[in-house]
Formats: structure tokens, sequence, C-alpha cells
């Protein structure tokens, strides 16, 4: 039995093939990358495309590498390859702990960083990362090529700046500096699928700078600049992490939905963003952190 | 439709599909492999699951088209000659009941035992979280597997 829904199915093996069948099909097409968000979409008929492009065969999009200061993930690389790679454990722990979480090996398998950020969902676990390392997103289309920071990048739930005639081909990160770290927390009901009730990402250097992001908290990810205002230039104390919590109802938009109510997701995040703040620190000092153990643990 | 081709446990078959069919439907109603089996179709259970290229997927998420020229395994696969030690262990534990989850966690399993032939217990949960199992209450399963951890099979 086929879906319910027919379309067409190209597999196209260069760069430029991809912008031509953009650039003719427009949003009639999607691109198919990982499929593990698009096919559920279909199968839901939240989505009705005529032609699936899959990029999995273009040269380069499945690549992670280092470009002078800069890393590089193409469109293609899939969570378990993020996991997989000494850059992105050593250099972005933030964004490793997140591809962690994201749902179970079977879907990490196959979902791809680059398809996460373009579903746009409120509880996008990698997006505090990317908001914290300052990612840029490159999207090509016949017309050229925009380089989005990543903080213009999510629009609505489910709305981003992508264009229909436009492939986003790479997400870019400046290499931070060695004396910084960053931890992400993820509250779900079990390990294995479950989306975030809360996720927060902490950064910080030994020069008391800080970047604090969240997700599934407003309706798109977002920094928190008057919690990281209170705490730039101050090393953490117990008052200050206190004065901090104390900003974190102001500073995120919750709803009540199938997964907790916003009273829930407020008094939560203020317990994540303690643990969280301690345990970015700990790890800056080299002590080996586990997120999942700061939040009760496996089930 | 279109032809593909697909190394399906070690032999190469083809098969004309429609775009739209998903690798699950495919195997099961087109190639005859009856051991992926569909709980969810979404991605949520892991009975769907096969070993693509070696790596554990839901192939109710894959449409057939994109296995094209790629390696499928499932656990008609695995035992062709015999039971795997992991699937024996299962027998041995009483890892089992209605077994509808058992081919998607024996294939996961068999790759974590293949990356890491000695996993602890935290490995193995983190493994198989997504595959679920209404039957067991899962003890047994990670006593299975856990025993072939611990042995050097
Ligand atoms: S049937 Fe594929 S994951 Fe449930
Ligand atoms: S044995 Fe029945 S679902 Fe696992």
């Amino acid at each position: 039995m086929a879906l319910a829904h027919d379309f067409d199915y190209a597999r196209p093996q260069s760069m430029a093939e991809v912008l031509d069948l953009l650039n003719t099909h427009r949003d009639k097409a999607k691109i198919l990358a990982g499929g593990t968000d698009l096919i559920v979409s279909i199968k839901e008929a939240m989505m009705a495309p005529e032609l699936l492009i899959d990029i999995k065969e273009i040269p380069d999009l499945g690549q992670i590498h280092r470009e002078g200061e800069q890393i590089v993930i193409g469109a293609g690389v899939t969570f378990t390859q993020l996991l997989e790679d000494p850059l992105i454990k050593s250099h972005f722990p933030m964004l490793w702990d997140a591809a962690a979480t994201v749902a179970s090996t079977g879907i990490r398998n196959r979902a791809t960083l680059a398809g996460n950020i373009c579903s746009a969902v409120p509880s996008l676990d990698s997006a505090p990362a990317l908001l914290c390392y300052e990612a840029t997103v490159h999207c090509e289309s016949k017309s050229g090529l925009r380089q989005i920071p990543i903080h213009e990048w999510f629009l609505a739930p489910r709305k981003t700046l992508l264009q229909p005639d436009e492939l986003l081909s790479k997400i870019e990160m400046p290499i931070p500096p060695r004396n910084s770290t960053g931890i992400y927390l993820k509250l779900g009901r079990y390990n294995g699928e479950d989306l975030a009730q809360a996720g927060w990402g902490i950064w910080l250097d030994t020069e008391n700078h800080y970047r604090i992001a969240h997700c599934a908290l407003a309706p798109i990810p977002k920094r928190a600049p008057e919690i990281e205002a209170l705490l730039n230039g101050n090393a953490l104390s117990d008052a200050l992490i206190e004065r901090a919590a104390a900003l974190v109802e102001s500073a995120i938009k919750p709803i009540t939905d199938i997964r907790s109510s916003r009273e829930y997701r407020v008094h939560i995040s203020r317990v994540m963003l303690k643990r969280g703040l301690l345990a970015a620190r700990a790890r800056l000092q080299g002590e080996e952190v586990e997120p999942k153990a700061l939040l009760g643990g496996f089930a | 439709m279109k032809e593909i081709s697909i190394n399906l446990n070690f032999e190469i078959r083809s098969v004309w599909v429609e775009s739209s069919e998903t690798l699950l439907d495919v195997l099961r109603d087109k190639l005859g492999v009856k051991s992926p089996k569909c709980g969810c179709e979404r991605g949520d259970c892991g009975a769907c699951t096969v070993l693509l290229d070696g790596k554990p997927v839901r192939s109710c998420l894959i449409l057939a088209v994109e296995a094209d020229k790629h390696d499928i395994i499932t656990v008609e696969g695995l035992s062709a000659d015999k039971l795997s030690a992991l699937q024996e262990a299962f027998i041995q534990y009483n890892s089992f009941q209605c077994g509808f989850c058992a081919p998607g966690i024996i294939l996961a399993v068999t790759e974590l035992l293949q990356k890491n032939p000695h996993p602890s217990l935290l490995e193995i949960k983190e493994s198989i979280a997504g595959h679920l199992c209404r039957c067991t209450g899962y003890t047994p399963i990670f006593d299975a597997i856990l025993a072939i951890s611990k042995g050097d099979k």
C-alpha cells in the first residue's frame, strides 16, 4: 500500500540540478533528506508535495568539515554523524548534548540537523545550541546565496525564512574560544521519542560571558538577553543564580499543551537554569557532566 | 512505477515500486519479508526497524525508492544459517512474548554490539529507547543483552 498521496521522486547528483528543480517546481517540491519529519507530514496530510527532491547523493552535503575558524555542517548530516564527530564533541558540547537527546538511534541515523531547523517546531532541541554558537544558515537558489544569522531564521511555529526556491545547503558556526563551554538540558517525559517539555542551553567562558537560550518555552526558540545581561561580567554565586532564576518567568512565554502545563514549564525552567549554570561551570572546570543525570536521569 | 534494486539479506532483489511506497510496505508486501512489523507507521515504536547500510532505521519513514542500490538486512538475513547468539539469548531469557517488538530490538542491538561489544546497561537502554514493548516490561530484554555483553560471544 502506498501513501495516500502520490508524488514524483528525483535523486539529483549535483547542486545545480537541485536548484534547477527547485526553481521550476518551487512550493510544489519538498527537499527530502532524512525524511523522518517529511514522511510523517505527508502521511498525516499536512503536506502534499508533487515532487520530492532527495539530496542524499549530492557530494559535500553529507560532510562535516572545518574551514579555518568555522565548522561547516552540510544539509545531509545526520544527528548520528554529529554524535560521532570528534570536532563536535570537543568544540560544540552543547550541540552534542542536543543531538544525543533527539528521538532515538533509529531516527538519529536518518534525521538531519538541517531538516530539524527547517521543521522549526517550538521544541527544537538543536536550536538553543545553534543560537548560543551563533550559527549562520546558508540558503542557495538560482539567484544566489543568502547567509542568515540563526536568530533571524525562525519566524513562527513551523515558519522560517527559507524561500520555496531555496535549499538550506549548510550551517556554519565559528569555533568557540578554548576557554568556553556549553551544556544543553532537556526535560522530556521519557527517553526515546518525546519532544521537549522544556529545553535550556547555557554557554559561558572563564571571563564571565554568558549566552542563554531556550526551546519549547515560546513560539520560537530564543536567546534570553535579559538573563544574559544580568549574568554578564559576574562570577556565578548562589545569589546571582537566584536572581537569574527570578528572571525566568519574564524571559519565556510557555503554553499549556499535552506535554505539560504553563505553570510547570515556568517552575521547571527555574530549576533547569540553576542546575544548568552550575553544570556548565563544572564542565568549564574540566568535570565530566552527563546532562541527563541532572534531571532525574534515565527512566 | 520505477524499478529499484536492493541488496536484501545478501541477495540482489529488483522490484517495481511507486515513489510513494514505503520501504516497510515493499519489504512486506512485494518482497515477502515479514519480520519488520507495522506498529505506528510514524517512527515512534521501532517495530519496523531494518538495517540500512548497517545502521538501524525506521522503514516506515523511508521510501522504497530511497533504498535503491542500498543494503538492507532484516532478521531473516541475520539468521540465514543459524540463530545469532543474541537471538539464542532472547529465547533463553524469555525476552519476548508476542514477539512484535523483537525483530526491531534484535537488529538495533546487533548493531550496538558490533560497535560496542560490552555495552553498559545505560548504553543498552539508550540503544533501544524508542523501541516499544507492550509485553515484557523490558527487564528480560535487558537481561538477555547483558548476558551477551558480559560474555565474549
Ligand atoms: S512502524 Fe515504524 S516506527 Fe512504528
Ligand atoms: S514481546 Fe510483545 S511487544 Fe514486545
